[in-house]
């Protein structure tokens, strides 16, 4: 058809196959860059378990693939980090299995100082982080050691000023570790004799050293790499004996440095940290001989004197006694006149008492006494006398005021009077009864007089009916029975028969 | 004070010790008795101090590694 025929002229380019093309490619990238050194910063990386390491190295426009293999990758003295400046060595190749060109890695290293040493801060953050560089963690060093432990180089300048010193100072037992200083295995090395030293154990066959001294002479930065490396770091933080590093110049600094428990500038200062200088103390020995001996002889004369001192201060016996002797002496020779002279005090003393005391005295005060009682005596009859005649007096005076006769007169006054009383009494009463029958005599007759008796005398008479007085006929009509009372006496007038209960049967026997 | 036997001080232990009895000797405020003992044992101190000096002998070997990187013995060090 026309299509077909529309198809683009042949040309006399030769045809591949995919594989074909894919090969000479190979062959021809592997030709061409089968040795070469790419500076790059590192981009993602790639651990899987296999152990071959995949990354990126990249600049600011480009991309490369890269791979270490496992066993390369064992071997490489920098690790490879994200963000690292580095500078691979390896050669490219290509991967016809997805079209894609890669470099494989043979070697890796920090590009530059400034690359190393940002690495380098990167690191020491991380281990501070940690604390391996604490104060707290830093051991005194041992102010005389036994047994000093050196991690170096067994040929060299350092071993050498650091014995010669020692020398100097204090002769001192040496066990040298032998370790290479630089390049790959230096880190290792270094990290195996510091364990080493700290796991032989004190008295065996190997004496452990009481102090260890890691010591490197100057050289680059590379030279020095091996003491920052994680390792050797932590080896030395984690040694059990004190440990001075001293790695470098003066100017020198490693990380070993900050892991160390003192960090000596160089080699021959290590030497001098670790021991003091024999003569010195020889001298401070002998210094403090001469104290100790000036002292306790200072002590004894002190002693002495003040001894002797106090032993003059102290009285003598006799005098002590001399005194009270001759008071003693005094007193004895007072003794025998004060006892005559107050005998002979007591004595007048006693005879101005008697003198006094005489029988005419107490007879005087007797007779005194007896003519009191005599005149007292003597006064009591008479007194009572009159007294008795006093009463007396007093009672026949009452008794001549109390009269018979006044008291008969009184008497039959009263009597009298009585007796008047009486008569009057009863003359009273008299006429009162007299009078009193009078007027009810009287009385009476008007009573007989005007009573309803004496009209039925005179021809009147009541009539009753059924007890009660009747005065009209109709009352008469009504009543059952009439009763009429005369002068003489009643009569009754039937009309209707009572009732029988009414009336007793034995009535009606009176008419 | 520490009751520990001379013999078996260091010589910074000693040496402490010591400047601590000439110190309380110099002081003079320690009983007869007392202050006779600190002597002694000062006298006792002193010598040890002395002996840790007169053993400073210079020994210098290398530790040889066996094949597994372990210490297996010591060698003087050619210096």
């Amino acid at each position: 058809m026309d299509l077909f025929e529309d198809a683009p002229s042949p040309s006399n380019a030769p045809e591949f196959t995919v594989s074909e093309i894919s090969g000479a490619v190979k062959r021809s990238i592997e030709g061409e860059f089968g040795h070469v050194r790419v500076r790059g910063e590192l981009g993602r990386i790639s651990r899987p378990s296999s152990g071959h390491i995949y990354l990126d190295l990249k600049d600011d426009r480009s991309v490369l693939s890269g791979v270490i293999w496992k066993g390369r990758a064992s071997q490489l003295a920098t690790r490879p980090e994200e963000g690292m400046e580095v500078i691979a060595t390896g050669k490219l190749t290509t991967f016809p299995g997805q079209s894609k060109y890669q470099m494989i890695i043979d070697d890796i290293a920090p590009a530059g100082a400034g690359a190393l040493m940002a690495m380098l801060e990167k690191r020491k953050a991380a281990l501070a982080a940690e604390g391996l560089f604490d104060t707290s963690r830093k051991r005194p060093l041992p102010y005389l050691p036994e047994i000093i432990g050196v991690v170096t180089s067994p040929s060299g300048a350092v071993i050498r000023d650091i014995l010669h010193r020692l020398r100097d100072r204090f002769p001192r037992k040496v066990l040298v570790w032998p370790v290479a200083v630089q390049g790959a295995a230096c880190a290792p090395q270094v990290a195996a004799a510091i364990h080493g030293f700290n796991a032989l154990t004190p008295g065996g066959a190997i004496p452990r050293p009481d102090l260890i001294i890691v010591a490197r002479g100057g050289g680059s930065i590379e030279d020095l790499w091996g003491f920052n490396e994680e390792i050797v770091v932590r080896a030395a933080a984690a040694s059990n004996i004190p440990l001075i590093s001293a790695v470098g110049h003066e100017t020198d600094t490693t990380l070993i440095d900050f892991a160390s428990d003192k960090r000596a500038p160089t080699p021959t200062a290590a030497a001098e940290l670790a021991v003091p200088v024999r003569m010195e103390l020889a001298a401070l020995i002998d210094g403090q001989d001469a104290r100790l001996t000036r002292a306790i002889t200072q002590g004894l004369i002190q002693r002495g004197q003040r001894l002797r001192d106090l032993s003059r201060a102290l009285p003598k016996p006799e005098s002590l006694l001399q005194q009270a002797r001759q008071r003693l002496d005094v007193a004895g020779e007072r003794l025998p006149t004060a006892l005559r002279a107050a005998t002979q005090r007591k004595k007048l003393h006693l005879a101005e008492v008697t003198g006094t005391l005489k029988p005419g005295l107490l007879r005087r005060g007797l007779q005194a006494d007896a003519q009191r009682l005599t005149n007292l005596g003597t006064r009591l009859d008479p007194a009572l006398r009159r007294t008795l005649s006093d009463r007396r007096r007093d009672l026949s005076q009452q008794a001549g005021r109390l009269r018979l006769t006044t008291l008969r007169e009184d008497l039959s006054r009263r009597v009298d009077r009585l007796s008047d009383l009486i008569r009057r009494l009863t003359d009273r009463a008299g006429r009162d009864v007299a009078d009193r029958r009078t007027r009810l005599t009287a009385l009476d007759r008007l009573r007989v007089t005007l009573g309803y008796p004496q009209t039925l005398q005179r021809g009147f008479a009541v009539v009753r009916g059924d007890g009660k007085v009747v005065t009209t006929t109709q009352a008469a009509n009504a009543a059952t029975t009439l009763d009429i009372e005369f002068a003489d006496g009643h009569l009754t007038v039937g009309g209707k028969p009572r009732r029988p209960k009414d009336t007793p049967p034995d009535q009606g026997s009176l008419f | 004070m520490t009751e520990m036997t001379v013999d078996q001080m260091t010589f910074e232990q000693a040496i402490k010790e010591l400047e601590a009895v000439v110190g309380k000797l110099e002081r003079g405020d320690v009983a007869l008795d007392d202050s006779i003992a600190l002597y002694e044992r000062g006298a006792l101190l002193k010598k040890r101090c002395e002996d840790e000096l007169k053993r400073a002998e210079e020994k210098v070997a290398k530790i040889t590694l066996g094949a597994d990187g372990q210490p297996s013995g010591t060698v003087p060090l050619d210096d």
